[in-house]
Parts: C-alpha cells; structure tokens; sequence
C-alpha cells in the first residue's frame, strides 16, 4: 500500500466503495462511505477494469481499443489519485 | 436546480445518550408520532428518483426502530449506499449480521471522550466499553468503521488518546467535530466553547497524525465556527446537495432548520421531488438572490454561500442575515465576544454541563 502506483501495478476497487450507474444522471458513480463521486465515460471505463488482475499497462492498452486518444500517465494519475482517496488498492508482481 | 446527493433520515429521536451538546430539536414531543415502514420505503423510493445516492441513517439513534433492518434492505435494493449513524448502544451481534446480510455499507460510531469515566459522564450512562466492543465487531464484520467525536472544551485535550483508540480499533475514518451550537449546545455554549490554545494545540495533533497516519486512515477536522475566519458552506449550500427528512416526515434542507420561522415542508403532504424543487421552504435560502450585503458582493458567496442560516438566526433573530462568524459580517461581535469568554484567563476548564433529558420510545 505504500508504494507509489506504476505501470505493472495490479488496481482494484477497494471493497468498501461500489462502482454503480445512476440512472438519474446518466454518469457512473463511485460510492464510499460518505462519499460520491461522479464519473466521466473515461474515468467508468478505466475503474471498469480495475479488476485485481489487469495491470495498470494491461488497462492502458486495453482502453486504447475504445478510445482513439489514451494517455497512460493520465489513467495512472487518475487511479494515484484514487489510491490517495483510499478508493483503490493494488498489489504489485 | 442540481439533485440531491444525500439523504439524512432522521428514524427516531430516542436515544439512550443524554449529550450536552445533543443537536437535536429541543421539543422532541412534537415528533412521537413516527414515520411507519412503509412511509420511510415511499421515501427512500422518492429519494433515489430524485438523485439521491448516499443514505444516512440516523437519529437519536437509529437502531431504536425495530424496522432498521427492513429500511436498509429497501434501500439497499434501491441501490442507495447506506451509512449507520450510531451510538452503538443496540447493535448486538445478531443486529449486526442481519444488517450487514441487508447491504448496510458503513457504520460510524461515537465515542464520547477518550476514556471510559469521561466518556459515560458525557453520555450519561455507561456506554465506553459497548461501543469499543461494537467497533471491533464493525470490523470483524469487515465494515468500514468511521469513529466520531464531538469536540469540546472538556475533551478536546485528548485528541491525542482518541486518535491512539481509532488506530487501535483500526477505523477506517476519525470525524473530530468541534460541537455546532445549536439546541441543547446552544445551552451549555459557555461550558463546551474551548479556548484558542486548545484549539491551536488540537490542530498541530491532527496535522502530525495525519500525516503519519495517510495511507491508513482519513482524520476529519472540523474547527468550530466561532473560530473560523469566514463561515462553512453549510451543507455545501441550502437545498443543493443533501435533505433531511425528520422522524415525523418533515422535510428540512438542514437537520437545524426546524428552528428557523420557515414555512414547513412534510413528505404526508406532499412529494420529495416537489418539497426539493418547488417549496417555498427549499427555495428561500437556495442560491445567491436572497443575499444581503456584504454576501451579495463578495467574492465568496458561491463558496461558503453566506454560511449558516440556522446560526445566523441563532445569533441574530433574522435567518437572512450573513452568518456573524463572519469576520465581514456587520455581527461578528456577538461572536468575538462568546470567544474572548472562553479565551479568560479565569474561565474553568469544567464547568457544569446541562445533560439533555431524553424520553424513551412511545412506538
């Protein structure tokens, strides 16, 4: 957990938050105790395959199927950033 | 108009606690008469297809209605995340299976002080030791455990010893709230105000554990109004992000606006949606066009949105004017003077504090 989040990290959501979409407005949605957090489609796709297994490299590459433009040190700050919130956690090789 | 985020529904006002500083309303007669099981479903319902996402469940204590394990499965099927509010006193383990078998999502529970005398003193009746056995079955039970307490002039030293205790409990979340003055509070101000230096000290406390403490636990601080230079944007605006629904149905863009000389709103006569939108009690304070001077120039009106409309109608007798804490408001002497009362070199550490008198349940 006190390591920085590199490329052959393996992120998932950590088991207190759930990853949900709201009907009412129309965004995926990241609910933790006492918080909301509402998501872009880009920020959905990547928490998407967050799954425990992919690596932050395997879901780069993977987004970069879906969408023309992916950068990588945006989708590894993006999940830093969740790390911090405590909303993922991942284990390294 | 934005949706709401969260809702805080208030089951019941009984409560085995008798705080000093109990937020609570001071007539809790007038709301005996409970919303039944299928009243809160209808609720919860119109809440989800208002925005809602959050559920607060709270009270007194909420683990007084016999239902709570029926409201969280409905809320849960709802897809609502469900916070426990509690004071722990009633979540046995069999409680506690079932509600985590039903969805719940989060439980806080509230210690009083850091030791067990003090704890149950401000309490009113022994409770220390249940509580820190309840936080552990919390845990057990593989929840994420928010520890919270009230901050006062005769706690306030300990910050120190509570954080040792979340850390031994291993609580996901710490919320150190300095007490909001407000109904019983407002009673016992002099008693419960802390003084500049425990404030200074509470705060160097809580910077240093957080930092050491970062990847484990998220400490919330929140300085008492009195002391703050500008005032909170409370409840991040009124009738923008979160509502409360009142064990008797009433409807309030804040749990302290049942004070307020405002028209009222309840969910027997009319819908959520409708009581969110289109009330005049929602609309009154919503936005920026209701400001007096000096809000209605300042830059930050759309950041703290001119404070507290319950402390301002505390302080001053008049909900619309800008919240004396303040130091651009036109009243903050009335604050600057509560505060140098509580900085006298004279003033007691201790002093007597007024417990609150709390029913037992009627339903």
């Amino acid at each position: 957990m006190s390591t920085a989040l590199r490329l052959s990290s393996h992120p998932g959501l950590s088991p207190h938050v759930r990853l949900a979409f709201d009907r009412v407005r129309e965004r995926h949605v990241l609910l933790g105790p006492e918080s909301v957090l509402v998501l872009n489609p880009t920020g959905a796709a990547v928490l998407k395959l967050c799954d425990g297994r992919r690596t932050v490299a395997e879901i780069v590459r993977e987004l970069g199927r879906q969408y023309d433009r992916v950068v990588g040190d945006e989708v590894r700050d993006f999940l830093a950033r969740l790390v911090a919130n405590r909303c993922v956690e991942f284990g390294d090789d | 108009m934005t949706s709401p985020f969260g809702l805080l529904a208030e089951l019941t006002y009984a409560c085995p606690l008798h705080c000093a500083y109990c937020s609570n309303p001071l007539n809790l007669a007038d709301y005996r008469d409970e919303l039944s099981t299928a009243q809160w479903q209808r609720v919860l319902t119109e809440a989800r297809e208002l925005g809602v996402l959050q559920l607060h469940l709270s009270g007194g204590e909420p683990l007084q209605r016999r239902d709570i394990v029926e409201i969280v499965h409905s809320a849960t099927d709802l897809g609502l995340y469900t916070n426990l509010i509690t004071s722990a006193l009633g979540l046995s383990r069999r409680r506690a299976e079932q509600l985590r078998a039903a969805g719940l999502g989060h439980v806080q529970i509230s210690i009083q002080a850091a030791e067990a005398a003090e704890s149950d003193r401000i309490a009113g009746t022994p409770s220390f030791e249940r509580k820190l056995t309840a936080a552990h079955l919390v845990k057990e039970l593989d929840w994420p455990l928010t520890l919270n307490v009230v901050l006062h002039r005769r706690n306030i030293d300990r910050v120190t010893d509570i954080l040792r205790i979340a850390e031994e409990l291993r609580a996901d979340r710490v919320e150190l709230a300095n007490t909001q003055y407000y109904g019983w509070a407002w009673h016992n101000r002099s008693a419960l105000l802390p003084s500049r230096p425990q404030i200074e000290r509470a705060e160097t406390t809580v910077r240093a554990a957080r930092e050491r403490l970062r990847e484990r636990m998220e400490i919330v601080y929140v300085l008492p109004d009195y002391y703050g230079q500008y005032p909170k944007p409370c409840m991040g605006g009124w009738g923008q992000r979160q509502l409360t629904v009142a064990p008797n149905g009433d409807v309030l863009p804040c749990p302290a606006a049942h004070a307020l000389p405002l028209p009222r709103a309840s969910v027997h006569e009319n819908s959520l949606a409708w009581i969110w939108e289109e009330s005049p009690l929602f609309q009154r304070f919503r936005g920026t066009d209701w400001m007096p001077e000096p809000c209605r120039s300042c830059e930050r009106r759309e950041l703290d949105f001119g404070g507290c409309r319950c402390q301002a109608f505390q302080l001053t007798g008049d909900a619309a004017r800008t919240d004396p804490v303040c130091h651009l408001s036109p009243d903050h002497g009335i604050v600057v003077e509560a505060v140098q009362a509580a900085n006298e070199a004279a003033r007691p550490r201790e002093e007597e504090l007024t417990p609150r008198p709390h029913p037992g349940r009627s339903v």
